[in-house]
């Protein structure tokens, strides 16, 4: 049998190889509990998963692998569980989103202006799963600087859905979502600025997860725009999520935006009554556009919940589709102070040829950036600059609060907002690239939750139009992931659309 | 208001970006489109609301004045497009 990375001898027997493929689609839980047993270990894991990477290149899911690294990782989890350390993530494998700085491998944040760069230090949610446990597999492909909703904004190639080649895996967070779905990863790191997290879970099939703004740290997180950046996870499962967010979240000095919390239990609500529970439904959210697939599933998902014994409850967010014009003059100010930095003197690219310093920074940003990120902080230079930040920036900032406060009230009548994640599934490369508004639409759903720094989350609740998948929305008030996951896990203990997986992987 | 050609290269240079007249053209017209979505916020009666700038309301934490790391210095200067003795090297700017 010819698969052309041997590295485990599951590898020479086909037979072998198909219960080692199961084990590539077992959930974190799953692979947590099996490794305690001693069924597994994590060089083992690692070895799977890294065979996984390599035989599906083509959806150019990863932009940098380094098996010795990720080897040796693996060899000092399993070292640790010799030792009698235990715990749900130790030597369960991880592949990062390519914002999140890294030692170990390059970190460009899908831009050529960052091509190469070799960071000195860890971003804190890599270092706290690290020191969890987690063995990371590599870096993932993405939108450039996370901005985008396609992944067709990378400086490295676009990254294909595994569901449907010649679908958009969603984006910002494309190669995590990609990669999860594929199972060449039982989990990924992402962020979430607009939707960059649930529109990708959304369009590929899995569940991802954005929790409080401020909860994660940002330290290590190369900034698009402060106020909204959160970083959160792909997982296979809702329960997954809530077993790596009791490390990944809490209080980082580091982080000047940080919440000061204690640590929580983020599983121990998985077991929620749902009798109790009020799911307000935003009539905002089903408005004319909706694919009639997603409004079917979307549906038929909220009729589940009252199956359960949920109540659903109509609640109204009036201004929620004012949400894309203050994201784009919010997030598009914020990108043009952080991105300013990228200048051709302390790393990066640097133009080959010019004049003097400031035709030095021209060019290099001219070459370096690609066209989305060029037109965002050109729209934030604007919106930023003498005359016209009050007509935008500060009445944006005053809209926002307006959709924030909304959710404050709809949350007087409910414990939980669902709705449809975005309009429609995944749609095919090059159909909204050339237009830059309809692919600002694309996050109609997602960016009022991002703009009130609430968690959301998507997870799988059918397939529509193509046999693309599709996602349900749930919000939740701040600092109340662990409900949230609670909901999530019900739905998925009663359901199995999360764990369909695409054929062929 | 739309923004013209010359209003392009004027915010082109302040975000120090090189732009040419073909592309500063495309990219009025796109601009012009976002700006069109953007001024749907003009009309929102917002008096008396206080602009939000964090989710949480939170303000910036201060920490003590005190050393908490050294950075790797050889590390750091290794992502450098130009450096010489440990310092970074940019174009002239002082006669």
């Amino acid at each position: 049998m010819a698969f052309f990375s041997c590295r485990g001898c599951w590898n020479e027997r086909p037979d072998a190889y198909h219960a080692m493929s199961e084990l590539a689609h077992a959930t974190l839980a799953r692979l947590g509990t099996m490794l305690d047993r001693r069924e597994v270990s994590a060089v083992e894991l690692a070895t799977l998963y890294l065979d996984r990477i390599e035989r599906h290149r083509g959806l150019n899911a990863f932009l940098d692998v380094r098996p010795e690294q990720t080897l040796a990782q693996a060899r000092t989890a399993d070292q640790r569980r010799a030792r009698g350390e235990t715990g749900a993530l130790l030597g369960v494998p991880i592949a990062h989103k390519d914002v999140f700085v890294t030692r170990d491998w390059h970190t460009t944040a899908s831009s050529r202006i960052l091509e190469g760069y070799a960071s000195p230090f860890d971003a804190t949610v890599v270092d706290e799963l690290a020191r969890a446990g987690m063995v990371c597999l590599g870096k993932l492909n993405c939108d450039e600087f996370a901005m985008g909703s396609s992944n067709e904004n990378s400086a490295y190639g676009k990254v294909r859905n595994p569901w449907d080649r010649d679908a958009v895996p969603g984006g910002s967070s494309g190669g995590s979502a990609a990669a999860v779905a594929a199972r060449l990863a039982p989990i990924a790191s992402a962020t979430d600025t607009g939707g960059s997290i649930r529109e990708p879970a959304s369009f590929s099939g899995v569940t991802g997860t954005k929790p409080t703004y401020g909860r994660p740290s940002r330290w290590g997180m190369i900034a698009f725009a402060s106020s909204l950046d959160t970083a959160g996870l792909l997982t296979c499962t809702a329960q997954d999520c809530a077993l790596a967010f009791n490390a990944m979240l809490g209080f980082d000095p580091k982080d000047s935006t940080s919440v000061d919390r204690p640590k929580e239990d983020f599983t121990r609500s998985l077991a929620l009554d749902l009798s109790d529970l009020r799911i307000g439904v935003p009539t905002e959210f089903f408005a004319a556009g909706l694919e009639p697939e997603v409004d079917a599933a979307v549906r038929a998902a909220l009729r589940e919940y009252e199956a359960l014994g949920a109540e659903l409850v109509d609640v109204s967010l009036p201004n929620a589709a004012l949400g894309i014009p203050v994201y784009y003059v919010v997030a598009s100010a914020e990108a043009s102070s952080n991105l300013s930095r990228f200048d051709g003197v302390r790393y990066g690219f640097r133009a080959k040829q010019y004049d003097d310093l400031v035709d030095m920074m021209c060019k290099t940003r001219a070459q370096g950036f690609g066209a989305e990120v060029k037109r965002r902080v050109l729209v934030g230079t604007y919106v930023l600059s003498h005359g016209y930040y009050d007509a935008y920036f500060l009445q944006a900032s005053r809209v926002r609060r307006i959709i924030a406060d909304e959710f404050q009230r709809a949350f007087k009548r409910c414990d939980v907002i669902a709705g449809p994640v975005t309009s429609g599934v995944a749609f095919g490369f090059g159909e909204k690239s050339a237009d830059p508004v309809a692919m600002y639409l694309a996050d109609l759903y997602t960016v009022p939750s991002s703009l009130a720094g609430i968690p959301a989350m998507s997870i799988p609740c059918g397939f529509g139009r193509l046999g693309r998948p599709i996602g349900l929305q749930l919000m939740a008030n701040h600092f109340d992931e662990a409900r949230m996951l609670g909901v999530a896990h019900r739905y998925q203990c009663a359901t199995d659309w999360h764990a369909r997986v695409p054929r062929g992987y | 208001m739309s923004l013209k050609l010359a209003d392009v290269h004027r915010i082109a240079h302040l975000a120090r970006i090189e732009i040419t007249d073909a592309q500063a053209q495309e990219t009025a017209k796109q601009l012009n489109d976002i700006l069109a979505l953007i001024e749907r916020i003009a009309r929102v009666d917002t008096a008396g609301i206080v602009p939000m700038s964090h989710p949480l309301d939170g303000v910036q934490r201060l920490r003590p004045d005190a050393v908490t790391e050294i950075p790797d210095r050889e590390r750091t200067m290794s992502n450098a497009p130009a450096q010489r003795d440990g310092l970074f090297l940019v174009p002239r700017v002082l006669e």
